[in-house]
């Protein structure tokens, strides 16, 4: 007799599997742990900089030494850089063919699924970064035809070092904060793309990264240049395989959306629960441009991560569209910045965050809107939900304007699944835990459907159905 | 089989300690239209609710019983599968759940199979045009930003998308202008057949002129104080309930 399918829903973690698959540490080379004058001039002969940049490494570290930590946000004081290892160099060169990629880093790509979505031709570009350095790059043809550059930091130092002096750490300078300083100290590898004046890129550009090495920090580097009436969509995705060691990821995005340019900066931060995320991205907007975040953060035992977009010509546009899900054991405090430094500049802020088993998650943001501002708007959204009485949920947005003429709107909810919800849906003869499933993926679909699709699924596992079926 | 399809039997419920139903008895059977009328606070609501297996109310004493089996245990979702259905006085806002999503996988529940994607739609759009719902509102999040009146139109394609065996309608009809209750009323009607039944709880004769009621059921304090044929909705709105006997009894 055949008994009814029973069918078995529940809010889950994200599921983890896959990205908790550890390679073996065959790394090339590995610097001491701490961070020493000695391991800064040591990474930098490794990488053959350029004379300016070990002079720029060394100032940031007298700068990061001159540094207290910071006073707000998550308790960072259990990061020991004394057992932090700044620079792995895989055991592999860089390369434009998978092939020749080391079996086992090539290995973890393909269960990111990242060759597969560049064979499809959905990513235009691909790069590749595996512990300090880029493994894999490849772009199409006729983007390199029409001048867009699109290369690893490493190489962009080399062939194009009058632009990344130009631009390198000017939007995220290393005095900017302690961690700023350590990034300015230890950088190593990330994405440099340059998208000439009036080209529009179509396809995505994607840049994963993946720190495999225990107890060791990712510092990579992400300049993007946007020149006038050009667009680009570029996405990062980043995980990690858990260790019982902290491991930091302290990297640096550095955006310039030049006039009438528009760039989608896409983020899926999957980091293992061992990881202390305290990343800074930026972006420098001119008149009519535009500046599109959208940015998923599941993974990492601590993050502090706020975007920060400067609206500094005439028209300027930011858009940013977050989601943050914390369970046991993370505390994640991410938000967004906007500074509104001319006038009819407008942002929209809109943001999601889940807390579920303990986990503790804090939405922050800061607007400015400084008195060269007139005329501009500002919406903030930013909505809460606790999925049990153990998890904690904050919301601290701060409004400064000092412009008169200005629109601002802001919303704020925290909130949990509420009973007459459920017993709605369950009255439909649809089950509690599936009711709860719903709810939740519900709340966070207006952030879902901004996710570039391979991401969309990988939303999807935050809520997870399980399907049963019983034959008797 | 017995005709018989909800029969109640003494039951006593409240919440947190309170006792709102103070021994209802009645039994609804299969074809059959049954209206329930009673001032504010008489409890009628909370008949429904407790009826659907709502969780904040605790029965304390009495019989549920649906097509014959005790259902006072089971869980609003096994309720909403035996074929209970409820049309909410005021229906809940769920952010990010279409109403084509919602019914879909609430089909797929009450049914047991899987729901085919295109003849589901098709259906829904039907339904959709005979209720004058915009068939951009499937794609709307289920009754956020609606009206009150598209709010009570959505309970009843809801009713004719599931086709419960049983449909309870907590004052459908209230705050609708004349054309609403109308249409309301057409899909009761529609929906409303030999094989199923309709407990009605409303203030409006409106909505029964397309019904046939078999019997009514007058709730004060908790208690059923007066039944009868479909003239006493008649009298009542025409006297009010000071005159039903047992109504100021001081019980």
């Amino acid at each position: 007799m055949r008994v009814a399918e029973k069918k078995k829903t529940y809010v889950e973690d994200i599921e983890r599997t896959l990205y908790d698959i550890r390679d073996a540490d065959n790394a090339s080379y590995k610097s001491e742990t701490g961070l020493t004058e000695e391991i800064i001039r040591d990474i930098s002969a490794r990488k053959h900089d350029p004379a300016w940049m070990l002079d720029f490494r060394l100032k940031s570290l007298a700068t990061y030494n001159s540094l207290s930590l910071p006073t707000w946000g998550p308790d960072v004081s259990e990061l020991n850089m004394d057992e932090i290892v700044t620079y792995v160099r895989p055991n592999a060169k860089m390369t434009g063919n998978w092939q020749e990629v080391p079996t086992d880093i090539k290995n973890t790509f393909d269960r990111l699924g990242i060759p597969e979505a560049e064979q499809k031709q959905s990513l235009a570009g691909v790069g590749a970064q595996y512990d300090s350095e880029v493994v894999y790059h490849s772009i199409q043809e006729d983007l390199v035809k029409e001048g867009v550059v699109y290369t690893d930091m490493e190489t962009a130092l080399t062939e194009h070092e009058d632009i990344v002096k130009t631009y390198f750490m000017t939007l995220v300078p290393p005095h900017d904060h302690k961690f700023a300083a350590l990034h300015g100290a230890v950088w190593s590898g990330g994405s440099f793309v340059y998208v000439p004046e009036g080209v529009a890129v179509k396809i995505p550009l994607q840049s994963y990264f993946r720190l495999n090495a225990a107890g060791a920090g990712q510092f990579e580097h992400t300049l993007i240049i946007v020149e006038k009436g050009a667009s680009l969509h570029f996405i990062e995705g980043c995980s990690a395989p858990k260790y019982n060691v902290t491991n930091l990821h302290a990297g640096c995005v550095e955006l310039f959306v030049k006039e009438g340019a528009r760039l989608r900066y896409s983020t899926i931060e999957n980091w293992s629960r061992n990881m202390m995320n305290l990343n800074t991205k930026r972006a420098l907007v001119e008149k009519d441009g535009i500046i599109e975040w959208v940015s998923g953060s599941f993974g990492s035992h601590v993050s502090c991560l706020y975007p920060r977009s400067v609206l500094r010509g005439e028209g300027a546009r930011c858009e940013f569209t977050g989601v943050t899900f914390a369970s046991k054991g993370q505390n994640l405090d991410t938000g967004a910045s906007v500074i509104h430094a001319a006038p009819h500049t407008s942002s929209t802020i809109n943001t999601r965050t889940i807390s579920k088993a303990g986990g503790k998650a804090t939405y922050r943001s800061a607007v400015k809107v400084t008195k060269h501002a007139p005329f501009s708007k500002c919406s903030v959204n930013c909505e809460s939900l606790m999925l049990d009485s153990a998890s904690r949920s904050d919301t601290l947005p701060v409004m400064d304007i000092e412009a008169s003429e200005v629109d601002v709107g802001h919303e704020a909810k925290i909130g949990r699944i509420s009973d007459e919800a459920i017993f709605y849906l369950t009255s439909r003869g649809i089950d509690e835990d599936e009711a709860r499933a719903m709810i939740v993926r519900g709340f966070v679909e207006p952030i879902a459907k901004e996710l570039p699709l391979e991401y969309a699924v990988e939303m999807n596992n935050l809520v997870n159905m399980e399907l049963e079926g019983t034959m008797g | 089989m017995s005709n018989t399809l909800l029969e109640l039997k003494d039951l006593h419920a409240g919440v947190e300690g309170k006792e709102i139903l103070k021994g209802i008895s009645l039994s609804v059977g299969r074809g059959e239209v049954h209206v329930i009328l009673g001032p504010n606070g008489s409890g009628k609501s909370t008949l429904m609710n407790v009826i659907m297996g709502h969780p904040k109310y605790t029965v304390t004493a009495g019989t549920i019983r649906f097509e014959g089996e005790d259902i006072a245990k089971a869980k609003t979702f096994e309720r909403a599968r035996r074929g209970l259905f409820l049309s909410f006085q005021t229906p809940e806002e769920i952010p990010g759940i279409t109403v084509e999503n919602m019914l879909r996988t609430a089909k797929q529940a009450v049914t047991g199979e899987r729901v085919k994607i295109l003849p589901f739609r098709k259906q829904l759009r039907a339904m959709m045009e005979e209720l004058r719902i915009k068939p951009e509102y499937a794609e709307r999040y289920m009754n956020v930003g609606f009206s009150g009146g598209e709010k009570k139109r959505n309970e009843i394609l809801q009713l004719l998308m599931l086709d419960p065996k049983l449909a309870l309608l907590d004052e459908t009809d209230s705050g609708l202008d004349v054309d609403a209750v109308q249409i309301v009323s057409e899909g009761v009607a529609k929906y409303h057949h030999a094989g199923n039944a309709c407990l009605i709880i409303t203030h409006n004769t409106r909505i029964l002129e397309k019904l046939t009621v078999d019997r009514v059921h007058v709730l004060i304090s908790g208690r059923i104080v007066e039944e009868g044929g479909a003239e006493l909705v008649a009298d009542i709105n025409a006297n009010g309930y000071t005159h039903i006997a047992g109504a100021q009894a001081g019980e």
